[in-house]
């Protein structure tokens, strides 16, 4: 060897390991980080993950607030708006000199009468602005049903006039406020649907994987016999077999279970695969072999190593809830008026003429059923990639 | 580069490769320079991570994203020039010419790299083809030819079977011939054994060398067995961390190795041709007596007609552990080794036979009959080390609560007292107690074996069944595992059935060997004599397969072949 090998091989025997160049400085010391800090990690690279994420948060914080953001209440009818189209802001409005003044505006309606078809339509009136402001007092309401309060984030300054940012509906309501409202019951029936699907896909598919045998040959034939149940007619059917007389919160219980009854068997397979292939891991082995009851087994030691994934698959069920309960409402067999949803909200843009005439009622309440089910799609992809230990 | 001698047919230059990570850049592969000869056989070698599969991929430029050649030239003999492989694009028309055609490439995993839903002669002409620009019938003649070339037996007949017809060693003949099928004159061969066993190894390598003696390729040989080295190579390279530490002739890297890291990887090979216990230990009675111990899977009940066929894992096997004693089990894959192992721990319930063991207070119990609380206090006496170093610890658990698990369970330690234990047995098996709040992703393969060996300590045991426990390690960290193992035997008195398919481990490692072939025990006696003079004909091709890490004394071309009769 020559001797500048052998120089460079000296080099090379005090090396402890692979040779690197770091391009930023790690802020941690990666060994103590947990397995849960390390799938947060691997989320918030993922650019579009975080912002369906940030989405999802701000819808369910809109449903949490509500009545403090909806500048009406949703059942408010003000029948000489009937199909009022949206009022665009303007940042200046005239003030008592006749001078433009720093100040937001909507403009008023102005009425015309068409005389064949004796339809009325609406016009802008820019001459007679409507002054309008943030944290106004508007009609009263409880929030959550418990604190009295009368601030709306924003409306017109006198409750009075007319304040449409989406337009109205067919009895005069403010489309926006429903939209809101609806927000709060969508996004909802989402996650009670989810929940009531989990404990359902949990507990089954852990018994299946687990003990296999004769219960899972039971529990898979069950999931086949409900997974091939036409989805549409089983819905209609329960949900036609709601009594009319229910009250609006039983009926949207009921549908809630009558969503999720479906849900269920895509996360009980995932669980059961899940299990199936954990119960066979070294390490539940080895845990088996400490003497660890099937308690233990389950749940210190597979159902922590599948939370993630459960969480992942959770995340993309909820959309299809969302959709559930929408196609059920639009077809007039889930929620009901007055209870608000998009599917509800959906409801009245069914035929071409309103649509024709005003179709903001078709547009912001499909916008928000795209948006919510595309965000959660978004965010559970990432985090199933996040949360997959063999990612990256 | 006309200063280049005549038999240079590839020549790497000052190669670099790195890979551009989300924190840091990796230099897998550091100013990396070696010649392939035409006839020779050149073994690049180093243990896991050290660069050596990443620089033969580079050199037909397969290296994926985010891998790139920083610098360097491969130079390519091209008629009377050369052409420098490192400046074509990666995907471009003149790659592709090389590949196969000039330098043929055999891949580790003979399972994936061979098409499920292919027959293997269509895969291997498919490759004819490309190259030679045959007709269909052609092709089928030359795969034929090819086929009976890497001594595939009856070749006309084994072109319309699929990969899963085909056994491993098989499936690697297949692959060489696919190799094989542009004629290259460069062969690459990256691990082409390390997933088959010691015997289908042997005539595997046979073939690559006959091959590539007949043909008169150079050839590229990846691999971490200082003992494939020893038997194949002409010139070696030593790498560690992405760079050559040393190379040369064969004779003289084994002979008279300047590195230091190079004569450690020797050292550490070299240990395991002795053996590294004293003399026949073990008390007079056995603490552990297995007799015509079975097990017969069952063949899948059909809906219609009779039973499939009942498949016997194990038959009639007997032996005796004793006291302080390390009994190997030794056998190929499918010999039914693992199996035996659980049956004793009644993870898998025997289908035949008795276990009986002597608990501490000289009672002697039969260990099929125990029930869960008898299994219980059974299993704190016999504990398991697995395999896989990554797969038996639980990644969501901190190394406390891995190696503390089984005394809380027990309800043996709790709170501080748990704390001290644990911190006790880290020490034990050579950890850092501070490390304890850790998870196990933080510790590299040899720190989690480690773990999973102070796990099975923690309940006092007096037996250890290790399951391959030291097959997925490199080397140098193997032979620090077994040592520790042995001083742990010494200070605690333990026994050890050791289940393993590495002779060598288990001639350092064992007193006593048990070899396993289909099933059954076929040789049963001290480590010294099984190794030397074995007397079964099995033992002795099992034993001479195994390739010996000295070129002076090739033992695997000179080997003793076992005709299989079924």
């Amino acid at each position: 060897m020559s001797e500048s090998a052998l120089l460079a091989a000296s080099v090379a025997e005090d090396e402890e390991g692979p040779a690197l160049t770091a391009l930023r400085r790690s802020r941690k010391a990666a060994a103590s980080i947990g397995p849960w800090r390390l799938i947060a990690g691997k989320l918030a690279r993922q650019r579009l993950a975080m912002a369906a994420g940030a989405i999802v948060l701000l819808l369910y914080l809109i449903g949490a607030f509500a009545e403090f953001l909806a500048p009406a209440l949703p059942d408010t009818a003000r029948p000489q708006y009937t199909f009022a189209p949206p009022q665009p802001i303007s940042l200046y409005r005239k003030g008592p000199d006749g001078k433009p003044v720093f100040g937001l505006s909507v403009p008023t309606y102005r009425v015309s009468v068409d005389s064949v078809a004796l339809r009325r339509t609406f016009v802008p009136d820019e001459t007679r602005p409507v002054p309008i402001g943030f944290f106004v007092r508007g009609p009263a309401y409880r929030l959550w049903g418990l604190i009295p309060l009368e601030t709306h984030l924003i409306g017109p300054l006198s409750p009075s006039q007319p304040f449409y940012l989406l337009g109205a509906d067919r009895l005069g309501r403010d489309v926006l406020s429903r939209m809101i409202f609806g927000t709060r019951i969508s996004m909802s029936i989402g996650l009670a649907g989810v929940a009531v699907s989990l404990i359902l896909g949990i507990v089954l598919g852990a018994l299946s994987g687990f003990y296999g045998g004769w219960v899972d040959t039971l529990i898979q034939r069950l999931i086949e016999v409900v997974s091939a149940m036409p989805t549409i007619p089983l819905w209609l059917g329960l949900a036609a077999a709601i009594p009319l007389t229910w009250s609006p919160a039983s009926v949207y219980f009921v549908i809630t279970l009558i969503v999720s009854l479906l849900g269920w068997t895509s996360l009980a397979r995932e669980v059961r695969g899940r299990f199936l292939a954990l119960r066979n891991e070294d390490f539940v082995t080895a845990a088996r072999l400490d003497g660890a009851s099937e308690k233990r087994l389950i749940f210190r030691h597979i159902l922590p190593s599948l939370t993630s994934h459960i969480l992942a698959v959770v995340t993309l069920a909820v959309p299809t809830m969302i959709v559930a309960e929408t196609s059920l409402s639009f077809l007039g067999i889930g929620l009901k008026p007055p209870v608000v949803s998009w599917g509800v909200l959906l409801q009245d843009a069914q035929n071409i003429r309103t649509v024709a005439t005003a179709p903001w009622l078709l547009i912001w309440p499909a916008l928000a059923v795209v948006a919510a089910v595309l965000a959660f799609n978004f965010f559970g992809d990432g985090l199933r990639d996040a949360a997959d230990p063999y990612g990256e | 580069m006309s200063e280049l001698p005549e038999q240079v047919l590839l020549a790497v230059r000052h190669l670099s490769v790195d890979f551009t990570l989300r924190t840091h850049v990796l230099h897998a592969v550091r100013d990396v320079s070696f010649d392939l000869k035409r006839g020779t056989t050149t073994c690049l070698v180093g243990e896991s991570g050290s660069g050596k599969s990443v620089s033969s991929r580079a050199l037909l430029r397969l290296v994926d994203r985010p891998g790139r050649i920083t610098q360097g030239e491969i130079l390519l003999r091209d008629g009377a020039g050369f052409t420098d492989l490192a400046q074509l694009p990666p995907a471009g028309r003149a790659i592709r010419a090389v590949r196969g055609k000039r330098i043929g490439l055999i891949f580790q995993e003979p399972m994936s790299s061979l098409s499920p839903v292919h027959t293997i002669g269509s895969q291997i002409a498919e490759a004819v083809r490309l190259h030679t620009g045959l007709d269909r019938r052609a092709a089928r003649l030359r795969v034929i030819e090819l086929l009976r070339h890497v001594e595939i037996a009856d070749p006309g007949r084994m072109f319309d079977r699929y990969a899963f017809e085909f056994s491993g060693g098989m499936r690697q003949r297949a692959i060489i011939a696919m190799a094989l099928a542009g004629e290259p004159d460069i062969l690459i061969a990256d691990e082409p054994t390390t997933a088959l066993d010691v015997t289908t190894q042997a005539e595997i390598l046979d073939l690559i060398k006959r091959l590539q003696a007949e043909r008169g390729m150079a050839m590229l040989l990846i691999t971490h067995d200082m003992g494939i080295v020893a038997e194949v190579a002409d010139e070696v390279a030593v790498m560690r961390f992405g760079r050559i530490v040393e190379q040369g002739p064969v004779d003289r890297i084994f002979h008279d190795a300047e590195h230091p890291y190079t004569r450690r990887l020797l050292g550490a090979t070299r240990k395991l041709e002795q053996s590294g216990v004293a003399g026949r230990a073990g008390s007079a009675e056995p603490i552990l007596s297995v007799r015509g111990l079975g097990k017969v899977f069952p063949g899948r009940r059909q809906w219609f007609g009779s039973k499939g066929g009942d498949f016997r894992a194990v038959q009639d096997a007997s032996f005796d552990l004793y006291a302080g004693e390390s009994l190997g089990i030794v056998g190929e894959s499918g010999s039914g080794k693992t199996t035996l192992g659980r049956m004793i721990l009644r993870t898998i319930e025997p289908s035949e036979g008795t276990i009986e063991y002597r608990q501490r207070n000289g009672r002697v119990i039969d260990v099929r009959g125990l029930g869960k609380e008898g299994l219980r206090a059974y299993h704190r006496d016999v504990r398991l080390v697995f395999q896989d170093p990554f797969a038996s610890l639980n990644p969501r658990l901190t190394v406390k609560q891995v190696i503390g698990d089984p005394l809380a369970i027990a309800g043996l330690a709790q709170g501080r007292g748990l704390d001290r234990r644990v911190a006790e047995l880290m020490e034990l098996v050579g950890l850092d107690p501070a490390a304890m709040e850790r998870y196990p992703h933080a510790f590299s393969g040899g720190q989690r074996q480690r773990i999973g060996i102070a796990r099975a300590l923690a309940l006092d045991p007096r037996i250890i069944i290790a399951d391959e426990a030291t097959s997925a390690l490199d080397v140098s960290i193997r032979s620090q595992i077994l040592d520790l193992l042995l001083e742990l035997q010494q200070r605690l008195g333990l026994s050890y059935l050791f289940i393993a398919h590495d002779i060598s481990v288990v001639r350092y490692f064992c007193h006593r060997v048990a070899v396993m072939h289909r099933g059954r025990i076929v040789e049963i006696g001290e480590a010294a004599r099984i190794c030397s003079a074995p007397v079964e004909p099995y033992t002795r091709s099992l034993i001479s397969a195994v390739p010996n890490p000295d070129p002076r004394a090739k033992r695997m071309l000179h080997r003793h072949r076992f005709a299989e009769t079924v």
